[in-house]
């Protein structure tokens, strides 16, 4: 068997220039976090190490982790890291088709038993023995357990694979469940996010050969430096929710200033993701910046949160869409009630009982 | 118990009848200084707390005073209610160590003795009492059981759960890897990881706490006014006074 080509090799391969390349890396380490002695680090890597085979698959899924992915905005360098990732087995992107595709698969797993990443995008649904996703003619779930049997690690790409987002929405008819309650025995990074941003997705990837090791992950299974913040604590608008200044309604004036989306039902402030640095489509945009509350996309369960557009957001649990305040009010109106029409009646006992102790009293 | 000795007062209003009074009267020591000095601290802390978290929620209409970078309005409200935060937890914490080291009133609050058949008929004769059932409540030197059991429900569950509830919040403002993040981090864990959801339940809880003033209130100047025993001056005082000396 050939050697394995290095990252750089394909790079090289592809047409791309040792100084395209450079940039690369450098701009990888900032968006990971790390000082310029990191880039070298970077470089001699990706020139050394052969290159992790990846293998990706698709459960129930709507691509957009895919579509994000190929837009990875560090300059060239994007077609290289997807077609090093295509090159293994990612039935959407690859050219093979039908048995073989599924033939590369088993090739892949084979070649590099114990080494290669599994990326995952999107989830298997568990109802009807997993009938409800079918890739190759069985079901979803089963090329899953296959594939991850044999993988280094697993990386849960997207909401779907992370947390189960819109196919796991209450009430989850096919019972799609993320990566992690499916596989138990591998070490899983979650990368959330509807769809996750594409430098993210390539930072985690370009870490984890870098240092031949998972990325620091948070209490969650996150890489930490990507998701260690709200979206939230570096938003641009911050100064604008620290003064009280928030847009009101969708129109008005201070919609037009860019004042804080807080009352609009923006997520930023439970939302760890780095939409508000990286963000999105070559450091362009991100929602809020474009006049719209995050929505909180890359957090666990974020279509059960209730409004979108509410800060306060309905309960479900009551039966009744209501928000906290309007049930915390009502029973507090309850109480409030109870105690008037109990002191009433108190007082009126208070004062019968007088009028009837009244002779008594006078023989004290 | 100690009695207040019979002796002639001083003034020209006592008049025989109120000397005889007097006589029947009888006063503890309920509850100490540290008790005495929490309880309003407390009382004080959450008063600011449900105000500035209501805001928090929902914020008072946008003013425009100057620049954003030159106001600061709601970082103030924010501020104020991480400060009285921080005065509720040290001040639960005090209160817990003076349970220890105080008098056995001092540990009423923190526990339910819910295997004693006795403590139990005396919930429910308290309920038949508030339910207009007896015509004559019984006296007591601490809280009385269904107090206890309101206390026990309201305060050292509803402020425990506030306290943890409220600093894994504020973990998220320190970020990743803070001192709050290590200890109250797990909490976010305990509603499924979005802390969406915390923050609803937090702001559930507040209301939790908001019913127990307006029951708390009302019924501490109900028992001071219906009772055979002093209620409301004993939290400024620490004095139980009973208003006979009939027994039970």
């Amino acid at each position: 068997m050939a050697a394995i080509e290095t990252f750089y090799d394909v790079m090289r391969r592809q047409g791309i220039t040792r100084r395209s390349f450079m940039k690369y890396c450098s701009l990888t380490a900032s968006a990971l976090g790390l000082g310029p002695a990191f880039v070298p680090k970077i470089a001699h890597a990706m020139e050394t190490k052969p290159r992790t085979p990846v293998i990706w698959v698709h459960g129930l899924e709507c691509t957009c982790c895919s579509e994000s992915f190929i837009r990875s905005a560090h300059p060239l360098a994007k077609d290289v890291v997807l077609s090093m990732i295509s090159l293994d087995y990612d039935d959407t992107l690859m050219a093979a088709a039908g048995h073989q595709a599924e033939a590369a698969l088993e090739d892949t797993i084979e070649k590099y038993k114990g080494n290669y990443i599994l990326a995952v995008e999107g989830n298997p649904p568990l109802n009807e023995d997993g009938m409800y996703c079918i890739i190759g003619g069985k079901p979803f779930v089963e090329q899953l357990r296959h594939a991850a049997e044999h993988a280094k690690a697993i990386i849960s790409w997207g909401a779907c694979a992370s947390y189960g987002c819109v196919q796991a929405a209450k009430p989850n008819p096919t019972r799609a469940t993320p990566v992690h309650k499916v596989i138990i025995d591998k070490p899983i990074i979650k990368v959330p996010g509807c769809p996750p941003i594409a430098e993210v997705m390539t930072g985690v990837i370009t870490y984890m050969l870098t240092f031949d090791r998972l990325p620091e992950l948070d209490r969650q299974g996150r890489p930490a430096m990507f998701y260690g913040q709200r979206i939230h604590d570096k938003c641009y608008r911050r100064p604008h929710f620290d003064a009280g200044q928030f847009v009101e309604a969708w129109d008005d004036d201070n919609a037009r200033k860019g004042y804080c989306l807080y009352k609009m039902g923006c997520k930023g402030p439970t939302t760890y993701n780095a939409c508000s640095t990286v963000r999105w489509n070559e450091g362009v945009s991100f929602p809020i910046q474009s006049g719209h509350g995050c929505i909180g996309c890359s957090e666990d369960g974020f279509w059960d949160q209730g409004s979108f557009y509410n800060r306060v957001t309905d309960l479900t649990q009551f039966g009744v869409e209501k928000n906290a305040d309007q049930v915390g009010m009502a029973a507090a109106g309850v109480v409030g009630a109870g105690v008037a029409v109990h002191a009433a009646v108190s007082a009126l006992k208070a004062a019968q009982k007088k009028s009837q102790s009244q002779p008594s009293k006078e023989e004290v | 118990m100690t009695d207040i000795s019979p002796q002639p007062l001083a003034g020209t209003d006592a008049n025989p009848g109120d000397l005889t009074h007097v006589a029947r009267q009888t006063s503890v020591y309920v509850y100490e200084a540290p008790v005495r000095l929490w309880h309003w601290i407390n009382a004080a802390a959450i008063t600011i707390l449900c105000l500035t978290g209501y805001f928090i929620g929902s914020p008072p209409p946008t003013m425009i005073i100057s620049e954003a970078a030159h106001q600061f309005v709601f970082g103030y409200i924010r501020f104020v209610h991480f400060a009285a935060g921080w005065v509720l937890a040290i001040g639960f914490l005090g209160r817990i160590y003076w349970a220890i080291f105080g008098n056995h009133h001092a540990r009423q609050m923190f526990y339910l003795p819910i295997y004693s058949g006795t403590w139990w008929r005396e919930v429910f004769f308290e309920v038949r009492w508030y339910l207009f059932l007896e015509k004559q409540p019984k006296k007591y030197v601490g809280h009385n059981p269904l107090a206890q059991l309101a206390m026990f429900c309201f305060i050292t569950l509803g402020v425990s759960f506030m306290i943890l509830t409220g600093f894994a919040l504020y973990a998220e403002g320190l970020g990743h890897g803070s001192w709050a993040d290590a200890m109250f981090g797990w909490v976010v864990m305990l509603v499924g990881g979005n802390s969406m959801l915390l923050h609803t339940y937090h702001h559930l809880g507040m209301w939790w706490i908001t019913i127990f003033m307006i029951i708390h209130i009302y019924v501490a100047i109900r028992e001071d006014i219906m009772s055979r025993q002093s209620i409301v001056s004993t939290m400024i005082s620490g004095m139980r006074t009973f208003k006979d000396d009939d027994p039970d």
